[in-house]
Formats: structure tokens, sequence, C-alpha cells
């Protein structure tokens, strides 16, 4: 946990194949296609199920608020769009990164308060992970997909600490940027397939 | 990630560090160590997936018998053991052998680097697949036992403990897969960065060994493909344990589903472990046939063309699921299309053994043992990848035996040429030849006397997963068949005594090795024999591609990657 260490590390890549995409980052973009096909294997059983129902959503079960979430997921891109202006002063002004990066932690994590309280009000009107196919569905896929975010966040997180004591890689902050960009880029097809 | 935690990047300096015993073989981040714990564990895990077969083998030959070591095999004890013998051999024995111990040990060493570029991911991994591996174990003594319903865990089998008889086992089972997965994962992660980003100056990507390109095509699959299983896992685990019905269809599930989920993972699963097994023998019969590797990109660009066609074959495993003829004959072309890339590898190494000076070395007998065997195991799968005749050869012992030709020539075959090839490098000692020639010989010659016969049994209509053949009359008349397979089995199980014997009497007693037993041309033979902590004490530079032998021109027949011209 040293700064000397990082300096370390650079001369070790010096010494190496000049690398195209940083390490963290190509590490992280394995990673990521990984998770896409993790959802793809969600959203295809989502579905088979779907299609394999002849009324859907079932008559007895209450309503997505599909607008409410229309506007909750206007926070997660809001959030993404922040995140892009930070990297784009990252080369240039530290201050205004940190400004951007807790913009995009705080438009995140209100993405995440909402959900939760979404889920809460669902609960209430009698949608459960076991009251039908379409319940377990949405509780998993999107519960899934919170769990993303919360991690992601973890990650951005941890970038805006390192920030604020001055040792934060463009790297490092590439590879919490890969994953958020993911978090945030998989939720439309997500609303899309769920809540539509 | 080890990039976001600096202090943890190995350098140079660490490598005369005194170690203690914890840090040196319990918690090291050496890329070499956590390939010897995939190893011994791997290992561990095969004879337990080994005793398996033999108890259960020995109640189909002699039904009731009281099995030596193991008593007399129940009706649920027989199914928990041929469920975890599958599951135990594919997730427990033949990745972490063939991906995540070779991979850890050759990738850094072929392209010259003093470590994986995420150590401590790497650590992290091998904990998890510990874990994972204890799980596994662990299911087998509880009530109820392991779990008994096929190492497919097909619902409803495996989500509903009426059906599989183990509550708990079946749990569990799922808990060990996924964790199993998680370690992979980060495995994976590691060998392709490791691959792109941490080769040595001068190395091209052409110049990459076949092995680590082989390891590193495998890791794409496998990150391309277990996506899917992990959201189909969750879901199954959900079902067992909170009530929910993915795959009930009573309550508007599917099962079938979790057969596509399950499959789109396992078909590419083979191509996972089949490409390093693959890999291996082209490092071998390059060395020992003393040639050029026959179209190295033909080989690559084929590489590449399996993996994306294996991505589009998984539904031949549901020919007799109710799957539409249409889609059954759409999946019986790409499953026969897959074919035409491994029957020109396999030319491939036949035209790089034509014309060599072929020294039939232990290491090379495995290697041509594998070409030999798998070769069986290819040609029967034309067999059940028609639709049409898949409908009688279906889940009889036709498809097992199909399925043991592939296998025990990657997992097994390919873990014994690996071994030998690279024993003098990972412990600094040479095996005794002889007893390694007996054998190849006591191994290979018993195999294909298990594995014959079951296609004979399998096309007079032998179905799997049955307990008691005698007890059905137009069956029972095989009975010597059977004896004869299991008598087979027993030969080779004892002839394993001789590898074992030679394994650790070689580890201890052999002869020292040269850096470069085999003269050849690779990076690892350029370091010390084993290699020190950092691999190298001056990094090396490439200035050619891995596989110049014979040479016009030149003194030696061999030229390292690493010499300058």
């Amino acid at each position: 946990m040293t700064i000397r260490g990082a300096g370390r590390l650079e001369v070790a890549a010096e010494a190496r194949t000049p690398q195209i995409v940083p390490s963290s980052v190509l590490g992280m973009l394995v990673f990521v296609v990984t998770e896409v096909m993790f959802f793809a294997g969600l959203i295809s059983a989502f579905a088979i199920i779907k299609s394999g129902t002849p009324l859907w959503p079932p008559p007895d079960q209450p309503r997505l608020p599909i607008e409410a979430t229309a506007l909750n997921s206007l926070l997660l891109l809001a959030s993404a769009v922040a995140l892009i202006l930070a990297r784009r002063s990252f080369q240039t002004d530290r201050d205004k990164v940190r400004t951007r990066l807790l913009a995009a932690v705080l438009l995140g994590g209100l993405f995440v308060f909402f959900q939760g309280i979404e889920w809460v009000a669902l609960l209430r009107e009698g949608l459960t992970l076991t009251s039908s196919t379409m319940g377990s569905f949405f509780y998993l896929i999107v519960g899934l997909h919170a769990l993303h975010a919360v991690v992601a966040l973890y990650l951005l997180v941890r970038a805006y600490r390192r920030l604020r004591r001055g040792w934060l890689a463009s790297s490092q902050l590439g590879s919490a940027e890969v994953f958020w960009y993911f978090v945030v880029g998989v939720w439309p097809i997500l609303y899309v397939t769920v809540y539509l | 990630m080890a990039q976001t935690i600096p202090a943890d990047v190995p350098v140079h300096d660490e490598a005369h560090h005194e170690e203690s015993f914890w840090s040196h073989y319990v918690f090291s981040t050496d890329h070499k160590m956590i390939a010897m714990q995939y190893m011994f564990t791997g290992i561990f895990m095969g004879l337990i997936g080994g005793f398996f077969a033999y108890a259960f083998r020995m109640q189909l030959a002699f039904p009731g018998v009281e099995v030596p070591l193991f008593g007399v095999v129940s009706p649920n004890e027989y199914n928990a053991l041929i469920t975890n013998h599958g599951a135990i051999m594919i997730f427990w024995v033949a990745m972490p052998v063939l991906i995540a111990a070779l991979g850890n040990y050759l990738i850094p060493l072929m392209i010259g680097a003093d470590d994986m570029v995420f150590p401590r991911l790497n650590r992290l991994s091998y904990q998890i697949f510990l874990v994972s591996a204890i799980v596994l174990l662990a299911s087998f003594f509880v009530p109820g036992g392991g779990f008994a319903g096929a190492w497919t865990f097909y619902p409803p089998l495996s989500s509903t403990a009426e059906y599989s008889l183990t509550p708990l086992g079946s749990s569990l089972f799922v808990v060990a897969i996924a964790l199993e997965f998680a370690a992979f994962l980060m495995g994976g992660i590691n060998f392709i960065v490791t691959a792109m980003n941490s080769r040595a100056p001068g190395m091209k990507l052409y110049d990459i060994p076949m092995v680590v390109w082989m390891i590193v095509v495998a890791s794409v699959l496998f990150m391309l493909s277990v996506g899917p299983l992990i959201a189909g896992a969750v879901m199954l685990l959900f079902d067992q344990n909170l009530g929910t019905a993915f795959f009930n269809p009573e309550r508007g599930g599917d099962p079938i589903l979790w057969q596509h989920l399950f499959w789109f993972f396992g078909h590419p699963e083979v191509y996972v472990v089949l490409l390093p097994a693959l890999g291996v023998v082209a490092e071998i019969i390059t060395v020992f046939a003393r040639k050029k590797l026959f179209a190295y990109r033909t080989v690559l660009y084929t590489v590449f063309g399996t993996g994306v066609l294996s991505f589009t074959v998984w539904a031949h495993h549901q020919f007799v699921a109710g799957i539409d003829p249409r889609m059954a004959h759409v999946f019986t072309v790409t499953t026969l299309l897959i074919s035409v890339p491994l029957a020109e590898a396999m030319f491939v190494y036949i035209a790089t053994l034509y014309g060599g000076s072929i020294s039939l070395t232990t290491p090379m007998l495995w290697a041509l043992g594998f070409i030999a065997t798998f070769l069986i195991g290819g040609v029967t799968g034309i067999f059940l990848g028609a639709s049409g005749e898949d409908i009688y050869l279906h889940d009889t012992y036709f498809v097992l035996a199909h399925f043991h030709y592939t296998f025990f020539p990657i997992a097994i075959i390919g873990f014994y040429a690996a071994i030998t090839f690279w024993f003098p490098k990972m412990f600094g000692r040479m095996m005794d030849e002889r007893l390694g020639k007996i054998h190849f010989w006591g191994t290979i010659i018993p195999f294909n006397f298990i594995f014959i016969p079951l296609f004979v049994l399998g096309l007079a209509g032998q179905h799997r997963r049955i307990y008691d053949f005698t007890n059905y009359p137009d069956l029972a008349a095989y009975q010597p068949i059977r004896v004869f397979a299991t008598i087979s089995l027993l030969v080779m199980f004892s002839f394993q005594l001789v590898f074992f014997y030679n394994f650790f009497k070689s580890m201890f007693r052999g002869p020292k090795a040269p850096k470069n037993p085999w003269q050849a041309n690779t990076l690892e033979w350029t370091t010390e024999s084993p290699p020190p902590h950092g691999n190298w004490k001056e990094l090396p530079t490439v200035h050619r591609g891995p596989y110049e032998y014979s040479v016009e021109g030149r003194e030696s027949d061999y030229w390292p990657q690493n010499e300058p011209a």
C-alpha cells in the first residue's frame, strides 16, 4: 500500500511488451464479457418462460411501475454521464474529477435506493419471489442488477478515496469505469425486457 | 486487480527472501506454487473419482457383491457414485489440472514473464477452488448422502428433494459447482490478460507457443459460456431453497430451460478442456519429431473456428427432449461441421510427424496415444451428432463410451503427457523412462479393453444409469462383457501405481535435470530446473517463433526462442 509500489509497477510495465489496454482495464473487460453472457442467460430464460405463458403479465399479479422506474433510470444514466465527464477532466483538473465522481456515486446510489423503495411497495401489493414466475424473474433479474450496482458503486467509492489521497492511477479509474458503464448499459435492456 | 494494490506486485529483490512454510506452500502468490496446488488437488480428486468408478463398475459386473473397501452398493449410493464420478472428473480433475495447473505453470514461463498479472487474484482463485472441493466432499457426509441425480443435474431430479432423495446433497452440489466456476473465472481473467500484456519483448502474437494460445482460447470460451450456467445455477438454488418455480412446469416454469442453460456451457466446456490437451500434444510432437509445427497459423485459425462453432452445437444433447425436428437438423449440421476443424488439427499433427526424426520417449508415447484414442472419440461423435441415429443411441452406453474416448485422452492422457514432459522443469529431476513406458502400455491397452466393449453394449441397447442389468432378460446375456470391462478397469488402475511410484521416487531421488533436457525451443527451458521465484534472473527477450527445429544450415537441430540470431 505504498506509492513506492506504484512507481515500481510502472517500471515493470515498461520493460515488457507495450500494453494496448492496461492490465486492470483488460481484466475488467474480460470479466464484463462474462457478465454480459450471464445477463444474456437470465434474459433468454425470462423470454422463454414469458413466451410459454399464455397471459403475460399474469392477471392476478400487480403491475410493475413503468413510469416511476423510467424516471429512476434517468438517474442512472445521469450518473454515467457524470462519470464520462470525470474521465474527461482526469488529465487536467483533479478537483473537477472529484466533484463529478462524487456526483456519479450519489446519482447511482439514489437509483439503487429508489429501486429498494419500489421493491417494498411491490411486496406490499403482493408480488413476491414465489407468487408467480413473473415475481421470481422480477426479483431475480432486478435484484442481481442491484447487486452489481452496489459492487460497482463500491469500486467508484474506492476510486474516489484514492483520488482524495492523490494516488488514483488512470487504469484504476478505468477498471471501475468499465464496470459502472456495464451496470448502466445493461439496465435499459433489462428495463425493456422486464418492465415493458 | 493487483494493480490497485501495488505493493503486491512481485519484484526481483523479493526473490531472495526467506519464506516460511505457510507463505511458501499455502498462501503463495507464485504462479508455479499455485499450479502445484491445483495439480495436487486435482490428482487427489482424481483418486476419489477413480475410486467411485471402481465401486460402481464392481456393482455392474458383480451385482450385489460386497465391494472391497466400499461394501455393498445400494441403489441410491450407486446413483450418487455415478453422479459424483462424472462431476469430479470434469470439474475437479480435468478443469484444475488441464486449465488451471498447466495454465498457471506454463503461461508465465512460456511467454517470459515473472508471474501472472494478478498474483493475488490467482491465489484467491485457488483458495475458492479448494473450498469448492471441500464443499463437494462434505456433501457425501450429510444426511441423505451426496447428490444422486446425474452430473448434468437436470431438474426435477436436482430441484426436488423427493425425487433425488438427497435434500442437502443437491444444494451443496450446486454450491460447489458455482464456487468452482468463480475460481476458474478469476483464473481465466488472469490467463487472458497475462498472455496479452506480459509477453517478453519481441514475442509477437504468432511467436506464442501453441499450448499458451490454446489455454487462452479455452479461457475465452469458458468466459463466454459460463454466464448462462451460473444464471441457471442461481435459479436452481432458488428453486431448491427459496420455493421459486423456474424449472417446475406445474407453476409456470420449464425444465427444458435448464438443459439449454446447462449445455450452452456444457458443450463449449468440452473444447475448454480439449484445447489445452491439444496444445500439450503440439509442444511434445514438435520436440520429439524435431520438426516445425505444420501450419502454425492454420492451426490457430482452426482453433478460433472451433471456438466459434462450439457455441452453436449445444442442442444436440436435446434430440430426445422434445426438440422441434427442424431445429434438430440445424444442430445436426453444426455438430457435424465442428468435426471438420478438429479432423484438420489431427491431420496437421500427423503432417508434423511425417518425415521427422521421431524419438519414442514417454511423453511422445502419450502424445501419440492421445491422437490415436481421441480419433476414435471424435469419429464416434459423428454417429451421435446425427439426430436420427442419436434417437436410437441416446442415453446408451454408446454415448458413455464415446464420451470416455474423448475425455480420457483429454484429461488423463493429456495430463500424463504434460507431466512426463514438464516434470524435469517442475521438480528439477528426471522421471524413469522404463517405468514410464510400462505405465503407458499398462494404461492405454486396458483403457481400450474397458471402453470398446461398452460401445458394443451401447449398440445392443444397454441404457445408462441402470443399477443392475441382470434384472433385464435381454441385457443379462451380456454380463460377461461387463465383467471383462470391469477387470480391464482393475488392471488399468493397478498400473497407475507404477506412475505414482515413478512420480514420487523421481521427485526425490531421480537424476538431476539439466536446464533443457529435451533440447526444446520454448522459453521455459532457458531457466533453471525448477525455476526460482521470479522465474529468471534476467527476463528473456524473444527473437523467433517457438518451433524452429532442424533449421537448415545450423549445427544444432534446435534454436531457442531467446537466442540472438
